[in-house]
């Protein structure tokens, strides 16, 4: 009996394993978001002139818009890929609830991605002009909003599945629910630039994140199904 | 142990069409299932519904042993093998690769996989991507599953389609042994396996009962 009860988390760890390596190594892996983000910060400058006040004012802002938009790329692989090779078949005959198989291909493609994503920010704010003393604070930002990202990102790639490519799709349907989180991320930015607490921010940040964790997996277990019936 | 797999009076829709009507099926250990018919008339709905993957439309798909029933997550993760036309497999990850996955992923244990490579002569394959690999070639990793993981009922969907001569009488021995170990096979088929099958040939339910599906 011993073996069934290790079996779950045994099965998790190896599914896990294995779309970590297929998110860091298929269609160029975390390389096209994070160039991506890399030019779309790049461009700003040329955009907005190199005057270093007004960079410094809007790089919060934009750098959290650009960490959203470039955490839309890689969505519409998530799921699709697996879909399409009938990988599913196999997964739910496996030990794990669907919600749980979501949930950790949603965690191995943010580990991929959105963590490479989070690690660049406070570099890229800190090139836009923002001080060398937020470097921490937003690294930590960075990490709970593209956490949060790439589960509703999740929600949005399951209920597009099986529709051919259905990437724009995926951004109409999960742009509006990166709202909250670009809100209190270049909030919290901005709150700590002028000297104000940042624990309110942070902490709405957090909830955003945990809010995804919990209810993100049902509505991605649920989307599953109805495709895969 | 025995085991035995009852569809009770079952209707299977897709979309809006009523596929089968009112099937009755029994499967007991060392019973094995040919599904026959033309295309389009439900074989690999069949299966998917025995699979669990999704609920039929009408009557009930049971399964029971020894102690009484069995439910159906537990029949679903843990006794029974899916073979479906497409073989499971990532283009970019290497036989080994997908292999040990499906092992870990199963549960199953090291010794397995190694008899399966062998009883399947996969070695030569284990080092190539799988998106190298030709169709028969793929299906012969398929199989491996069926090794690796021991599990009683297995659902193959023209499982011999893609195979040469001489792969098929592999697996014809692979489903024979099998049974003889008290399994269960429920294959899709449109040559005939092999070995002595029950046949079970499906037909088109007739208009009447498709419009009447079409209400409820």
């Amino acid at each position: 009996m011993s073996t069934k009860i290790n079996a779950a988390p045994h099965a998790a760890l190896s599914l896990l394993k294995r779309d970590l390596g297929l998110s860091l190594t298929r269609g160029g892996g975390p390389l096209l978001a994070v160039g991506f983000y890399l030019t779309l910060m790049a461009m700003i400058p040329l955009s907005l002139g190199s005057d270093s006040g007004t960079l410094s004012r809007v790089a919060p802002g934009l750098t959290w818009l650009s960490l959203a938009l470039a955490s839309l790329l890689s969505l519409e692989r998530l799921f699709e890929r697996d879909y399409e090779d009938g990988l599913f078949d196999i997964l739910r005959l496996g030990p794990l609830p669907m919600e749980v198989i979501a949930l950790l291909k949603c965690l191995a493609q943010w580990m991929g991605t959105g963590l490479m994503l989070a690690v660049l920010t406070p570099f890229v704010m800190i090139i836009l002009g923002a001080p060398v003393d937020a470097a921490f604070i937003s690294l930590i930002a960075a990490i709970l909003g593209s956490l949060s990202f790439a589960i509703i990102g999740g929600v949005g790639a399951s209920l597009s599945l099986g529709t051919r490519k259905g990437g724009v799709l995926i951004a109409l349907l999960v742009l509006p629910f990166y709202v909250p989180p670009v809100i209190f991320g270049a909030g919290l930015m901005q709150a700590y630039l002028t000297g104000a607490p940042v624990v309110q921010a942070l902490s709405l940040l957090s909830a955003y994140a945990l809010f995804a964790l919990a209810l993100g997996p049902i509505a991605m277990g649920a989307a599953l199904k109805s495709a895969l019936s | 142990m025995s085991l035995s797999v009852t569809l009770d009076n079952i209707g299977l829709k897709k979309g809006y069409n009523l596929l089968i009507s009112n099937l009755n099926l029994e499967a007991k250990n060392g019973d094995a299932i040919s599904l026959t018919g033309q295309n389009g008339v439900g074989k690999t709905t069949l299966l998917r519904a025995i699979a669990g993957f999704f609920s039929p439309f009408a009557g009930k798909i049971s399964a029971s042993d020894d102690s009484g029933p069995i439910e159906p997550v537990r029949f679903r993760t843990e006794l029974i093998h899916y073979l479906g036309h497409q073989d499971a497999l990532s283009p970019t990850r290497t036989t080994e690769q997908e292999l040990r996955f499906q092992a870990q992923y199963l549960n199953a244990n090291e010794n397995n996989y190694q008899f399966a490579v062998q009883y399947l002569n996969l070695a030569p394959l284990l080092d190539l991507e799988t998106r190298l690999l030709s169709a028969g070639q793929k299906r012969r990793v398929s199989f491996a599953r069926l090794l690796i993981a021991q599990r009683p009922v297995w659902l193959l969907d023209e499982p011999m389609s893609p195979l040469d001569a001489d792969q098929r009488d592999v697996a014809a021995r692979l489903m024979q042994d099998h049974l003889s170990d008290g399994g269960i096979i429920i294959a899709a088929v449109h040559d005939p396996l092999p070995f002595e099958t029950r046949i079970v040939h499906l037909t088109r339910p007739d208009v009447k009962a498709q419009e009447a599906a079409l209400v409820d």
